[in-house]
């Protein structure tokens, strides 16, 4: 029986096959956990010696002094809290309206340039964010809106000091702003998405009670897609978070801190930009290097809260389909 | 051939008078002509077979169309005498009058006193007491008092689904309509919760106009005074329910109604 | 009645601010597109000479072009696709295809996820860490690296995405014949979803030419011509960076140039991949 014995030896071999591409395909996926383990253990190699060095002390200190090797990472950790913290500030509103405008408002036709329109804005690179800044946006920004901004708000009590100080164009606030821009189209993309898969019937009865299009979105279609909403808030913030070469151009990368928001400061992505290559000394570099785990670590924790979110909604969406 | 198909019943004094109505979804002309009248405190139902336009009906009477594009009706709907098709009509105003219950429950994102209240607020100031009086109110139409009152304040999605769908139709009714649209209301539900539906529906004509759409026949036979047959866009016969059921004075009703096509 | 409608008028006040408001955010989000495209066009066009093809980064006071530094990013950016596009698609092969049962699939899922939105810097120290800081010196095999570990995440997560969207009944159907499930796998379904792949390996082509932060601690930069991927190696966005931040307003011009080369490009295959994506779209 010649036939069938080449069949089974035909057989045989695809089984073979099979195994080989399922396994070479699992090693694939698994080589992204390796990824992930092989940055977080290099990173903290890498600090080790800052860590021997300061210990829990680098967290809370506001020391930058690379002539004595003393560091501490207090100022652009709060840099990079504060500027993500304008960013989302500015960015929540301006998204939500937008993904209304595109769910609901927007002429029929319009809907997909104005969607690539704005899926556009994320596709610029940050550099060119940083370049447009600094030569276009902070130069406006210093002569027509930050006298402004120190004649009426910097003279408010309690509010005041935060917005005072020379009109510099750059400087923390300018680079919430930029951040802003940058992480509205995320934010934006979610919620839209989110938006979208609200049953339409669930709509259509609140529009049946006699409700108006800004109540259905507000009391219906916001509190449904809560948990969505915050994902893509969450998402826009691991962005913002680790943004650096926008933040780079416009921050003025001061080590200081400074009770206005219109002074210079830093953030951890811009600090390492700007000093990483120029580093000299174990501890230097080794602090630069605490720096980005520092760094990781924070983006890590918030995207893991946002993509828990956005899955915990998928999953609510197929129990109902 | 609409003229000789729809001899109306005799209403008097009806709550809405369709006149020459057409429906077009872009170049499709999804109802032809339709002519008839929906009786005061009565229940009527339009039946058919999927496709037959009944629902699309049943929407214009809110204008819940209008939500879409390209979607558009021409002729008149008066209620109480006045086109609510006119472009004038204020349509939140218009669905404060008319309420409307979908095909399957979608109680809000929220709990279910919030879920009632959310409706009426839209209306009215009303302090607290006020508030919960007339929540207590919309529950006990609905027949969902009982088993909602001490649960009040959990979320409306909690609920089972025949007591989600007597939610959606507390919250209608918690608005104080006048008339009230049932689109396929049972059809998501089990036989039970549709029983407890039926028999809800009988006692709410007391005080409300109701149309109600349905794809199954017994259901219209058992709830409703008047009935309507329509057939791709057609409104083939309309008038009193028995005799539509035991007499029909058309060849396709009788054909649908005793299950020889649909 | 009056409360009636008073409430009904603040009612419609308060919609009709929402909706022009959101109107208004549109706008907002338009205008910086449109801002930041005509101050590329007004900056760029006018220093866009045919010297930035053809000369080299000139040194501080002079005039030159950028040729070394979009030699370097194609090449980098080739090198980096090359590395990533593989391993990106049989990862989301796995996820989509094998890992229904077990931990491995929707762990590696929800770090993927988390990779595709990871600060790039970070990336650009680890490549440093396990690659630059033992050969002691910069080079464009480091640079590529980083960047390749920035597309596999997107690769992953569109490989899947579109294979998920392949019908079942095309596996089942090639399953019915008695097809392996390799062959089915490679000659079916990830056949269908072509397309969609393609266009996240786009998507991921784009993303990676801009991208700065990843290549200043791996390729820095080089002022010569250079095709040694084992050598420092000149890339655009490093050079625009440096450039941009000079005092010499010859290098800030060809930063501009610079940008808007990098701008068109990004900009062009993100519109050629949606248009792709959507062409086959419609055809199946």
């Amino acid at each position: 029986m010649p036939t069938t014995f080449l069949r089974d030896a035909r057989l045989k071999r695809q089984a073979l096959f099979d195994v080989l591409f399922r396994n070479l395909t699992r090693v694939s996926a698994f080589a992204v956990l390796a990824l992930l383990a092989a940055v977080i253990a290099s990173l903290i190699t890498g600090s080790m010696p800052a860590i021997h060095a300061f210990g829990f002390g680098f967290l809370t200190s506001s020391e930058w002094d690379p002539v004595n090797d003393q560091f501490g990472a207090l100022i652009p950790i709060v840099g990079t809290l504060v500027t993500s913290s304008i960013a989302l500030l500015i960015a929540i509103p301006v998204s939500f309206g937008i993904a209304l405008f595109l769910t609901e408002l927007s002429p029929r036709i319009l809907r997909r340039p104005f969607g690539i329109a704005i899926e556009l804005l994320a596709g610029i690179p940050s550099i060119i964010y940083g370049m447009w800044g600094l030569f276009v946006f902070a130069p406006l920004f210093a002569d027509h809106i930050e006298p402004w901004i120190n004649d009426h708000i910097g003279t408010m009590p309690y509010l005041g000091p935060f917005f005072s100080g020379p009109p510099m164009g750059i400087g923390i606030l300018t680079a919430g702003i930029i951040l802003a821009i940058m992480v509205i189209p995320f934010i934006s993309s979610v919620m839209r998405d989110v938006f979208d898969v609200v049953p339409t019937l669930l709509k259509e009865s609140a529009y049946g009670l006699g409700a108006t299009t800004w109540e259905v979105m507000w009391n219906v279609v916001l509190p449904y897609t809560k948990v969505g909403v915050a994902g893509g808030i969450m998402l826009g913030l691991g962005r913002a978070l680790g943004e650096t070469m926008a933040v780079t151009f416009v921050i003025g990368n001061a080590h200081e801190i400074s009770k206005s928001l219109l002074m210079p400061g830093n953030s951890i992505s811009s600090a390492l930009a700007n000093e990483f290559n120029e580093a000299v000394g174990d501890i230097y570099t080794a602090s630069l290097i605490e720096l980005g785990l520092i760094l990781f670590f924070i983006t890590f924790v918030v995207l893991s809260i946002a993509r828990y979110m956005l899955y915990k909604l998928g999953q609510r969406e197929g129990k109902a389909a | 051939m609409n003229a000789e198909t729809t001899a109306n019943p005799k209403i008097i004094d009806p709550k809405i008078v369709v006149k020459d109505l057409n429906f077009y979804y872009g170049n499709y002309r999804a109802l032809k002509d339709i002519n008839l009248s929906i009786a005061e405190k009565m229940v009527t139902a339009f039946i058919g077979p999927s496709g037959c336009g009944k629902s699309t009906l049943l929407r214009t009477f809110n204008r819940m169309y209008q939500l879409y594009p390209k979607q558009k009706a021409t002729g008149e709907i008066l209620l109480d005498g006045t086109n609510i098709l006119d472009k004038k009509q204020d349509l939140n105003m218009l669905r404060a009058k008319i309420g409307m219950v979908f095909q399957k429950p979608t109680p809000f994102p929220m709990s279910i006193y919030d879920n009632i209240a959310f409706g009426v607020k839209l209306y009215e100031n009303l302090n607290k007491n006020d508030m919960d009086e007339r929540v207590e109110w919309a529950l006990r139409k609905a027949a969902l008092w009982t088993e909602a009152k001490d649960k009040l304040k959990q979320s409306g999605t909690g609920l089972s689904g025949g007591q989600q769908q007597r939610l959606c139709i507390a919250r209608a009714i918690a608005v104080k309509p006048q008339v009230l649209l049932l689109d396929e209301p049972t059809s998501a539900l089990d036989p039970i919760s549709t029983a407890h539906i039926e028999k809800l529906i009988d006692e709410l004509k007391e005080d409300f106009t109701i149309v109600i759409v349905t794809h199954n026949m017994q259901q219209a036979a058992r709830v409703s005074d008047f009935t309507a047959y329509m057939y791709l866009g057609d409104l083939i016969e309309f008038g009193d329910t028995s005799t539509v059921f035991t007499n029909p004075k058309r060849k396709e009703t009788e054909d649908y109604i005793t299950g020889r096509f649909g | 009645m009056t409360p009636m409608v008073n409430l009904y008028t603040r009612r419609r006040i308060i919609n009709a601010a929402g909706l022009i408001i959101s109107v208004l955010a549109m706008a907002f989000g338009l205008f910086w597109l449109c801002w930041i495209l005509w101050t590329l066009l007004e900056n760029g066009l006018p220093a866009l000479a045919p010297a930035v093809f053809t000369h080299m980064t000139p040194p501080p006071g002079s005039t030159g072009g950028l040729l070394n530094a979009i030699a370097g990013s194609l090449m980098m950016t080739l090198v980096g696709t090359l590395i990533g596009t593989p391993i990106g698609i049989l990862a989301g092969t796995y996820l989509a295809e094998f890992g229904h049962r077990g931990w491995l699939a929707p762990i590696t899922r929800f770090i993927n996820d988390v990779l595709l939105s990871a600060p790039s810097i970070v990336i650009g120290l680890f490549v440093y860490e396990i690659y630059v800081i033992h050969v002691r010196h910069f080079s464009g095999w480091a640079g590529a690296l980083a960047l390749s570990i920035i597309v596999i995440p997107i690769v992953i997560r569109t490989t899947e995405n579109m294979l998920r969207l392949v019908p079942t009944t095309l596996r089942e159907a090639a399953a019915a014949l008695g097809a392996p499930q390799w062959k089915i796998v490679n000659f079916v379904t990830l056949r269908a979803a072509r397309a969609g792949i393609i266009t996240g390996v786009m998507l991921a082509i784009a993303r990676i030419s801009g991208e700065t932060a990843p290549l200043l601690f791996t390729a820095l930069n080089n002022q010569f011509w250079n095709s040694d991927m084992d050598k420092p190696m000149a890339n655009l966005p490093v050079v625009i960076f440096q450039f941009a931040m000079s005092p010499y307003e010859d290098w800030q011009h060809l930063a501009w140039a610079g940008a808007l080369l990098i701008t068109l490009s990004v900009l062009t295959l993100n519109i050629l991949a949606r248009v792709l994506f959507r062409q086959s779209a419609t055809t199946h």
